[in-house]
């Protein structure tokens, strides 16, 4: 295969190097799986290799060469500066206060950055659709000093109102967080194949502040579920690098040849 | 106090119908090998718990073990849903599914309460998030020192534990090692508990003092199953069968190819089937 152009990207690639970049050597941080974990990894193996990445499993200072299938893979361990018992990391290192950025995924998000991973459709009791459930986000997103969302834009996924906020963002806006008696940040940045949002400083309404290249503003709206507020100075995403796509293409082919596809 | 003995007695003498029972292994170390022979021995109407019910607790409730579920994740990791549990849970199929919903942070203090014999366990959790509103057992707890709110789940107390681990001596020390999860606190909190081990060592080896061993006072039954974690992993064993995690996404979607998958693989086989499977090769 030839060596693609450095211009040409998928979206995919766009929303996991941008994300990649909100990440510095001197962070602590707590991955969620999927997106999240490729975008970490992305920054250990580029521009930030001091960070320290944390999985929920008890590995701390993990550097895996593949992305874990699960968030208790052997790569994760063998690889870890040490690994704890699961009540330790959630008690001591996490609710202790002593991770920067809690990096989540979410099946449904809504203008105040609340996330949903329960259930889309129905009732709590009587489903639609069952979905995992919160796992370690609850308490990721109000212990972690700030957290980041990256996932995909659609409709059905930006919602106007969550059909259930398994993770706290801002409530519905303004200081309720603080009122809840939430003293860390929350859902800074949220990231996504077509932009980067950010918090409203005083409603925390979330709010357009960089377009990936090519993007315009009819295509967020129309993967938004609300009505799209967009900053004033509002900034083009700088695009992916040439050795920023070549890190993440090869992390994505070690592990693809590293998982197999079980048949 | 430990007691060397085969799956089929380990599991006939102490795992009854109705009971909270409790498989645990976080990714790591997850008893396949005991769940299965559970399973052949149809057991009905248990409570599940499990931080994690992945495959296993698909394959145990979609055979008809559970009628109740305590979790805090459900879902076949970094690859989708659980088809079996989704169907008890939208379409009470094999049957009605109770869930006692948590997160991580939640089950894993209540695993260190029960283990410490408190009645329930106390953190900073769940603030702002909409399960406390739908789980009667989270409740909230005003610090008796500053009234700071915080939140309160009972101890997890199951009928009985079942791990697997790498080692257990000929008095039934056992020792864990890698990703240790919850498990020492799930046997510790239990009245009862099933290791399986890789292998019976003269002497467990540990690499430290502070290795993570369960010493032969605490733990019920030892039972040798060789791969008793595929397709999970042992650490220093056998690797995790990613594969395998990606493929159940199709042979659990529907009834009827789950039904002749379990019949074919669970119960027309025992537990000496693991050994081949897990050692079978290594994912080079």
């Amino acid at each position: 295969m030839p060596e693609p152009m450095p211009e040409t990207y998928s979206p995919d690639e766009i929303m996991t190097v941008a994300a990649a970049r909100l990440l510095a050597s001197s962070d602590v941080c707590f991955v969620g799986i999927g997106n999240p974990s490729a975008a970490c990894n992305l920054a250990r193996l580029s521009h930030a290799p001091g960070i320290t990445l944390i999985y929920e499993s008890g590995t701390i200072g993990t550097r895996p060469s593949v992305l874990p299938l699960s968030i208790g893979d052997g790569e994760l361990c063998e690889t870890a500066l040490t690994t704890v018992s699961v009540p330790e990391m959630f008690r001591y290192w996490l609710q202790g206060g002593r991770i920067t950025v809690g990096f989540l995924g979410a099946a449904q998000l809504d203008r105040y950055g609340n996330i949903n991973t329960t259930f889309v459709g129905g009732t709590y009791g009587r489903p639609k659709t069952r979905l995992p459930g919160g796992g370690g986000a609850p308490e990721i997103a109000t212990a972690c000093q700030a957290v980041f969302v990256v996932m995909k834009q659609s409709k059905r996924s930006f919602v106007e109102k969550v059909d259930f906020v398994t993770s706290l963002g801002f409530g519905s806006g303004g200081n309720e967080r603080w009122r809840l008696g939430v003293a860390t940040k929350g859902p800074v940045k949220v990231i996504t194949d077509l932009c980067i949002m950010e918090p409203d400083p005083t409603t925390k309404a979330l709010t357009v502040v960089s377009l990936h290249p090519g993007i315009a503003r009819e295509q967020v709206r129309a993967a938004t579920g609300w009505e799209v507020n967009f900053a004033e100075r509002l900034e083009e995403t700088v695009p992916p690098g040439r050795e920023e796509l070549a890190i993440l293409r090869e992390l994505h082919a070690r592990t693809r040849a590293a998982h197999g596809d079980g048949r | 106090m430990a007691t060397h003995m085969t799956l089929h007695d380990a599991v006939s003498q102490f795992v009854r119908d109705g009971d909270v029972v409790a498989l645990e292994g976080f990714t790591h170390l997850i008893p396949y090998a005991a769940g299965h022979e559970i399973i052949r021995q149809e057991r009905r109407n248990l409570t599940l718990v499990r931080m994690t019910p992945d495959i296993l607790y698909d394959q145990m409730i979609g055979m008809g073990c559970a009628a109740r579920l305590t979790f805090s994740w459900g879902g076949n990791p970094g690859v989708g849903s659980l088809h079996r549990l989704r169907d008890a849970v939208e379409k009470s199929w094999p049957g009605p599914l109770a869930l006692d919903e948590h997160s991580h942070a939640a089950m894993a203090n209540a695993y260190d309460a029960g283990a410490a014999n408190l009645p329930f366990a106390v953190f900073r959790g769940y603030r702002g998030a909409e399960l406390a509103e739908v789980n009667p057992r989270i409740k909230s707890i005003a610090c008796p020192f500053t009234g700071e709110r915080l939140a309160a789940v009972p101890a997890i107390r199951p009928d009985v534990a079942v791990i697997h681990a790498q080692k257990a001596d000929a008095d039934g020390n056992v020792l864990i090692e890698g990703i240790v999860g919850v498990q020492k606190q799930a046997v510790l909190a239990a009245k009862r508990s099933i290791v399986t081990v890789e292998e019976r060592v003269t002497s467990l080896d540990a690499a430290s003092p502070n290795a993570c061993i369960l010493p032969h006072w605490a733990v019920g039954a030892v039972v040798v199953v060789r791969g008793g974690a595929f397709p999970s992993y042992a650490q220093g064993y056998y690797p995790r069968n990613n594969g395998f995690y990606i493929a159940w996404d199709d042979i659990a979607r529907e009834r009827d190819t789950f039904l002749a998958w379990m019949d074919e693989n669970v119960m027309r086989k025992g537990p000496d089937v693991f050994a081949s499977q897990a050692y079978r090769r290594n994912e080079a």
